[in-house]
């Protein structure tokens, strides 16, 4: 399942998306291919969060569109968590001028729910945290990551394991290009996942790296950056 | 309507922009259309003229006028479409026409008023309308009234703004013909017609804190008789019918209508093809229904639990529902609405497809409205999807169906069987006559 970082074209994996329709309608239904629901999960997933990206990319997003999204989102979201709970991700106290700088006309309410639903993908991409092979380029809004890789991730973080990676993941992408990674925003994905903890001085380098991570995310969808060095906190 | 359509009356009026709302008047005389470029034409129906034997009933323009220009908020930095959302008539009360437009800001009021006489000989100015030197005038006449050719007038009569932060979805006229509500994603107002610089909020569905935003308004409607209540409903497919008399802010429902979900068809999608997007009371009052992405349901309004009956629409894009997902056709907002007796229902779907649902005799017809495929004053021709196995002769499959095509706004002819289509800038017009 895992390849040597090929960029796996986007229409590829809508095909893939649409081959396996049948998932979304009945996952018990006898019919339907035994393919672990992570693999469709995956792709709806990332689908619903560029879907979200894009809404909040709006002047004057479409309230109703967006709610749907966010609680679509929330759902697969849902359906994907192991059964052992990860350790929520401490609310970033930069987070809300991330979601201002993206919807920098919107209404303060606005803006905080959005910096919510920021730290809920927070979460969740801290959960598929894998380190991005598409990041270099790509055209503006492409979906995230190339599959295969994040299939890896999601394989291993599986109810069944139960425990986070430790070298597990980053010997899997040997074979992966890392110069892109020698960046300090790439984490490698084990500390990354490691619980931090509630308080204390670690919190102010958790922060740091998802809103540095996160920016960096946004920027590449905007199409506005290409690979370059995070602001420091308090931007 | 156990009758085939074999009249077709056929108007390709080609709006320069995509038809955003359709409605006809009281009488159904006059029928309005509001586009994406903000204008509003209205069609009229001709008089019955012996001399001319098909010409009854045949629908021209009366009017055209720009109702929504594009605005800028300077405060947000954001450009607010000029398109209308929706019109809806005021019942007429003397020669005038009024109806109500609205964008995603702002609603207006619109005087619509037939001129046929000019005033000729003023004493101050001349024929030409220069003013005359009144030094130069000798004697006085009282002007005379001269039949001119018909002119038909739009002017704005009251402006109801900045009543709205988010964007609004729906008016609807009260009974009492003095009121009339606004809604938006979150809030909805109460207005006097004759006031513009007051509204009164009746439902308010934002959150403390916007964190916990989970669900939206979608449509709402006043009783068509009953002055005190409207229902309103929401993205997550629920309709809550309010009594104005019970508290100032209808915050609490007096009744709510949401249908179980069915645990076999369960799916990530959910929840968005259980969004309302329109809500109508029948013309009785007694009923009302809702329109959801593959659905119509008609609720009894004495019971909350379930509809009384639900129609298929298009079902058989459930099994599509993920690549309508991605393309965000399963966003699309359908309306739907009554015909004037309440014993037929309409909406639209797509491939330029409408359905027509006969409540009585439970039969239901799929038509097209495209140049393509009808001839004026041919009938139409019944339209079927094939689902699945071998396709017949005239079947589309449903991966043939083209869903740029979408029919979102229809309209039946308050009392006689004609209905109004619109498909993306073309209107449709399509009349039942029984020879």
């Amino acid at each position: 399942m895992l390849s040597k970082g090929l960029k796996r074209k986007r229409e590829e994996e809508e095909k893939e998306a649409l081959s396996v329709d049948s998932w979304w309608l009945d996952q018990s239904h006898p019919a339907v291919p035994q393919t672990p629901p992570a693999v469709a999960s995956s792709s709806l997933f990332d689908l619903s969060v560029l879907k979200l990206h894009h809404s909040l990319r709006q002047s004057e997003p479409d309230l109703r569109h967006l709610v749907l999204v966010v609680n679509t989102l929330r759902r697969i979201q849902a359906s994907m968590e192991p059964t052992t709970a990860l350790p929520p991700v401490p609310m970033p106290p930069t987070a809300p001028s991330v979601a201002d700088s993206l919807l920098a006309s919107s209404d303060a309410g606005l803006s905080a729910s959005m910096a919510s639903l920021l730290e809920d993908l927070n979460h969740i991409e801290d959960l598929n945290q894998v380190p991005q092979p598409q990041a270099d380029e790509g055209p503006p809004g492409r979906s995230i990551g190339g599959v295969p890789p994040n299939l890896g991730a999601l394989d291993l973080l599986g109810p069944a394991t139960g425990c986070l990676l430790d070298d597990g993941l980053e010997g899997l992408f040997e074979d992966i290009d890392t110069s892109m990674y020698d960046s300090e925003l790439w984490v490698p994905a084990s500390e990354g996942l490691k619980p931090g903890p509630e308080n204390g001085p670690a919190k102010e380098e958790t922060p740091e790296l998802d809103e540095a991570e996160l920016n960096y995310l946004m920027d590449v969808l905007v199409g506005t950056q290409a690979l370059e060095r995070p602001p420091g906190p308090g931007r | 309507m156990g009758t085939l359509i074999d009249k077709l009356n056929n108007l390709n009026k080609e709006h320069a922009d995509i038809i955003s709302t359709v409605e006809f008047n009281y009488s159904g005389d006059l029928l309005a259309t509001g586009d994406k470029g903000g204008r509003v034409v209205i069609f009229q129906r001709e008089q019955e003229n012996k001399g001319r034997a098909h010409s009854r009933g045949e629908y021209n323009v009366y009017s055209t006028f720009q109702s929504h220009e594009p605005e800028f908020d300077y405060l947000k930095s954001l450009e607010i479409e000029e398109k209308i959302n929706k019109i809806r008539w005021l019942p007429q009360q003397n020669a005038a026409h009024f109806l109500l437009s609205t964008n995603d800001k702002t609603i207006k009021l619109w005087k619509i008023s037939e001129r046929d006489k000019r005033a000729e000989g003023y004493n101050l100015k001349d024929e030409d309308g220069r003013l005359r030197d009144p030094f130069r005038i000798t004697a006085l006449r009282v002007p005379i009234l001269k039949p001119m050719d018909l002119m038909v007038e739009a002017s704005p009569r009251r402006i109801f703004a900045n009543a709205h932060t988010y964007h609004i979805n729906s008016i609807s006229v009260n009974s009492d013909h003095e009121t009339y509500l606004s809604a938006d994603d979150l809030r909805i107002n109460l207005w006097h017609l004759e006031i513009t610089d007051r509204s009164f909020n009746i439902v308010d569905i934002k959150p403390a804190n916007m964190e916990e935003l989970t669900e939206v308004i979608t449509a709402a409607e006043f009783h068509p008789h009953q002055c005190n209540v409207f229902v309103y409903s929401s993205s997550k497919g629920t309709i809550r019918l309010c009594d104005m008399r019970s508290s100032a802010l209808c915050d609490r429902h007096a009744k709510f209508f949401e249908e179980p979900e069915d645990p076999s068809s369960r799916s990530f999608f959910s929840e968005i093809i259980s969004s309302i997007s329109d809500v109508k009371f029948s013309h009785s009052g007694r009923y009302m229904m809702t329109r959801d992405y593959l659905s119509v349901k008609v609720w009894d309004l004495n019971m909350e639990g379930r509809p009384v009956e639900t129609h298929q629409v298009h079902e058989y894009l459930r099994s599509k529902l993920c690549s309508l997902y991605e393309n965000d056709c399963i966003f699309d907002k359908f309306e739907c609405c009554w015909n004037g007796s309440d014993s037929a229902i309409m909406t639209g779907s797509y491939n330029n497809f409408f359905r027509m649902f006969d409540r009585n005799t439970r039969r239901d017809v799929t038509l097209e409205a495209s140049r393509e495929n009808s001839k004026p004053r041919a009938s139409l021709k019944p339209r079927k999807v094939c689902t699945g196995g071998k396709r017949k002769k005239d079947e589309i499959s449903v991966d043939s169906l083209d869903f740029n095509k979408k029919i979102l706004h229809t309209a039946w002819h308050p009392m006689e069987s004609i209905i109004a289509v619109a498909a993306t800038n073309n209107l449709y017009i399509f009349q039942d006559k029984i020879n």
